[in-house]
């Protein structure tokens, strides 16, 4: 008797044992802040999806739909993702509330893909302060790429600056002796690439630019305008607008058979949006850049990668306009963190998340062009910094040359 | 004796609808339950909620300056939030490149903003009614421009906005900075709360509104019309301002996107759904242009609008007078109770 209920405590104590030793070692392998666990990623986001600026919401829509198909494929490394975004009307005060409230009540590990300049300052000293990641920000502004200060906020596309160096130096190369029209929006985005504009021309900024026209984004045209920029003689026009001006731009300089030397933003390339509405006769030979696909372009139709993206279109997000560039934008970021994600493993600690979005190496998303690469590391926070030069021809983008890589200052 | 009879029958009028005394304000008893449960609800949740509801309050004293205006005096204005700007950007510039201490921030802003909207109330005199809200509705659209303005970039910080640092709880108080902020806030509403209401029993209160009511008979009567319908608009803006910094303080940012018309249309919203002229019922406008949003998105993402718009539209039609209208009601059930 006393030998066997010895034999079972011995037996009871080896299990227990075991147990402890296991689960020391699990608990040594998975590593979580708040936000995460065995079976859950929460992630938020902040969006405006009502207000001025809802024409991005689509954004969010297609990140949410993108996580969808993640969970049913069977998550990120066997944990669902909670997606949980918010709408902050594009009004600063409205995204700090909602950021708190992210972090402090739904206790998100990190959140992603915020959207506006102005939102993500208002949150940027406060995501630091809480050390939780403000991850891949869904704005151009140059200054989401300061790790030294900010070591949790990262952006994610090219900046509008060092895109528009690029525009600089083409025209240096090609039109050295251009007489530069500049139309910018009034705010952080036209101005940004008016500052990386002049920058890029350097000395000669100042001879080269001989008009300077800037509009307010509540006007509802912007003709006159144009007027003005054609009868200041200029024969180089840069044309720093978001998508609705781009359109009306073009069409107006068609109808005043005005043909300068013409670039648009790579904001404004969307050839559903911007191209077809201003009248493909009118658009022959603007210049841009770019770094996604065009969904809406037939050239990429029999292309793999982008196969991928229009099944999820039609499967997840049935009946969307596939010319819609968020759609493009949100599928790609979400991509980013998806493999940012995979990538930190069991250690789902901000710090670590953070540690692996600076440890891109090559990464390729199905949506960037051929030859698009993200890269980060510790002391570069900017994932996206190469563009491709491209040309309007018949009904689509034409790209030529070779990757640009802009990180490369002046 | 049936003289002495009859005219102490005419000194107690029974049952005669009396306009209360407390008409501007809320019943003493009801008054410090109110400022019980603001005063230890910090204490149970969490900061973020502190923050919502520091918000709240600084959106409560944003709706009361407006009330005062429209309620008050019966002027409307559309451009509150161009005040509010305005007090924002006093504080933002003061703490960030004067280096001013935030408390002191406050009277700064309210005083520029008493400034800017007495010069306002000049040319608002010749209009009235709606013209008078388009007015303003202008400077409530010109003015997200205005701080863009290069010539001021340099203090404004332009399109990028000013950074705000958030103060930290003074003598060593063991609270958060959101906790701290919250009871600083509670405090100057409460100031500017009583403040408002005793002005608007005071004799100014009263001549605006008789301006209010009857422009000419008060003009009849010996009101200066021009002096009290400017010092509402001063009055409006100047406490319009010390929210707006309060504001900037908390939210720790200001930037141009901050304050466009949508935030007048949202504190004229608030004004509508707390009653207009109950001061009290501010706070209840304030709750529902803080949270009122949230719940909408809660229940679609793509149509909050709609659902704000259909939510509105409900208390619109159930209690038309706002807040005011729920808080008699409440009141007489609680009388009713009390009897029985």
């Amino acid at each position: 008797m006393l030998a066997g209920q010895k034999l079972r405590i011995v037996a009871m104590s080896t299990v227990v044992a075991a147990f402890a030793v296991t689960s020391g070692s699990a608990l040594a392998q998975k590593k979580y802040d708040p936000g995460a666990s065995d079976t859950e990623i929460k992630i938020g986001n902040i969006m405006p999806y009502s207000g001025p600026a809802s024409a991005y919401g689509i954004i969010g829509k297609a990140q949410a739909a993108y996580f969808q198909m993640i969970n049913e494929k069977g998550g990120i490394n066997g944990r669902k993702v909670n997606f949980i975004s918010y709408d902050d009307a594009y009004s600063p005060p409205k995204a700090v509330e909602h950021a708190r409230k992210l972090v402090e009540s739904d206790e998100v590990l990190l959140i992603f893909s915020p959207l506006g300049t102005p939102s993500n300052t208002a949150i940027q000293k406060y995501m630091n302060a809480k050390k939780v990641p403000q991850l891949f920000v869904a704005t151009g502004a140059a200054k989401w790429n300061d790790p030294k200060h900010f070591p949790w906020t990262m952006g994610w596309q090219p900046n509008y600056q060092d895109e528009a160096r690029i525009y600089a130096k083409y025209v240096l190369a090609n039109k050295p002796g251009a007489k530069i029209a500049v139309l910018y929006q009034n705010d952080d985005f036209g101005k940004d690439y008016v500052k990386g504009f002049k920058e890029g021309l350097g000395d000669k900024a100042k001879s080269m630019i001989i008009v300077e026209e800037s509009y307010e984004l509540s006007e509802p045209t912007i003709d006159s305008h144009i007027v003005k920029l054609k009868a200041s003689g200029a024969d180089t026009l840069l044309n720093f607008t978001t998508p609705k001006f781009a359109a009306q731009t073009i069409k107006k300089m068609g109808e005043l058979e005005w043909k300068p030397l013409h670039i648009i933003t790579n904001v404004s390339v969307s050839v559903g949006a911007v191209m077809k509405p201003a009248g493909f006769e009118y658009g022959q030979g603007i210049l841009s850049a770019a770094y996604l696909k065009d969904g809406a372009d037939p050239q990429w139709n029999d292309d793999p990668d982008m196969k991928k993206w229009i099944a999820f279109i039609d499967k997840y997000m049935p009946g969307a306009n596939k010319a819609d560039s968020g759609l493009v934008f949100g599928y790609g970021s979400a991509q980013t963190l998806h493999k940012v994600l995979e990538m930190a493993g069991d250690n789902l600690t901000r710090a670590n998340v953070m540690k692996q979005a600076a440890s891109l190496k090559d990464f390729k998303t199905d949506v960037a062009l051929p030859g698009i690469l993200i890269n980060t590391s510790a002391t570069d926070f900017a994932p996206i910094q190469q563009v491709k030069m491209m040309r309007f021809k018949g009904e689509k983008w034409e790209l030529f040359g070779d990757v640009i890589s802009s990180d490369a200052k002046h | 004796m049936s003289t002495i009879q009859e005219t102490a029958a005419e000194a107690h009028p029974a049952n005669i609808d009396v306009p209360s005394k407390k008409n501007m304000g809320l019943g003493r008893t009801a008054s410090w339950a109110m400022l019980i449960v603001l005063a230890l609800l910090p204490l149970f949740v969490r900061n973020f909620v502190i923050f919502q509801m520091t918000m709240l309050l600084i959106y409560a004293i944003a709706v009361l300056a407006l009330n005062i205006l429209t309620g008050g005096s019966g002027q409307f204005s559309l451009g509150q939030s161009a005040f509010y700007a305005i007090g924002a950007y006093t504080a933002a510039i003061l703490i960030e490149h004067g280096g001013v201490n935030y408390v002191l921030t406050l009277p700064a802003a309210g005083i520029i903003c008493f400034a800017v909207g007495f010069l306002f109330g000049f040319p608002a005199l010749r209009l009235s009614g709606i013209y008078l809200a388009l007015a303003t509705f202008a400077l409530a659209v010109a003015m997200p421009q205005l701080l863009k303005l290069g010539v001021i970039e340099h203090w404004t910080g332009g399109v990028q906005g000013l950074v705000v640092t958030k103060p930290d709880a003074p003598f060593g108080l063991p609270m958060s900075q959101d906790m701290w902020l919250y009871y600083f806030t509670l405090v100057v509403s409460l100031a500017i709360y009583i403040a408002s209401v005793n002005l608007l029993r005071s004799r100014s209160g009263r001549a605006m509104m008789a301006i209010r009511d009857n422009e000419i008979a008060a003009a009849a009567m010996g009101v200066d019309l021009s002096i009290y319908k400017t010092l509402a608009f001063g009055v409006s803006a100047g406490i319009t301002g010390v929210a707006g910094a309060l504001g900037a303080i908390a939210v720790q940012f200001v930037a141009p996107d901050s304050y466009t018309f949508q935030l007048a249309i949202a504190l004229f919203l608030g004004m509508v759904v707390g009653g207009v002229g109950w001061l009290p019922g501010s706070l209840a406008g304030a709750a529902f242009i803080v949270f009122v949003p949230n719940i909408a998105e809660g229940i679609s993402k793509g149509l909050s609008g709609a659902f704000f718009g259909v939510l509105l539209f409900v208390v619109i039609y159930l209690v038309p007078h706002g807040a005011r209208q729920g808080a008699i009601y409440a009141e007489t059930l609680f009388n009713k109770l009390k009897r029985s």
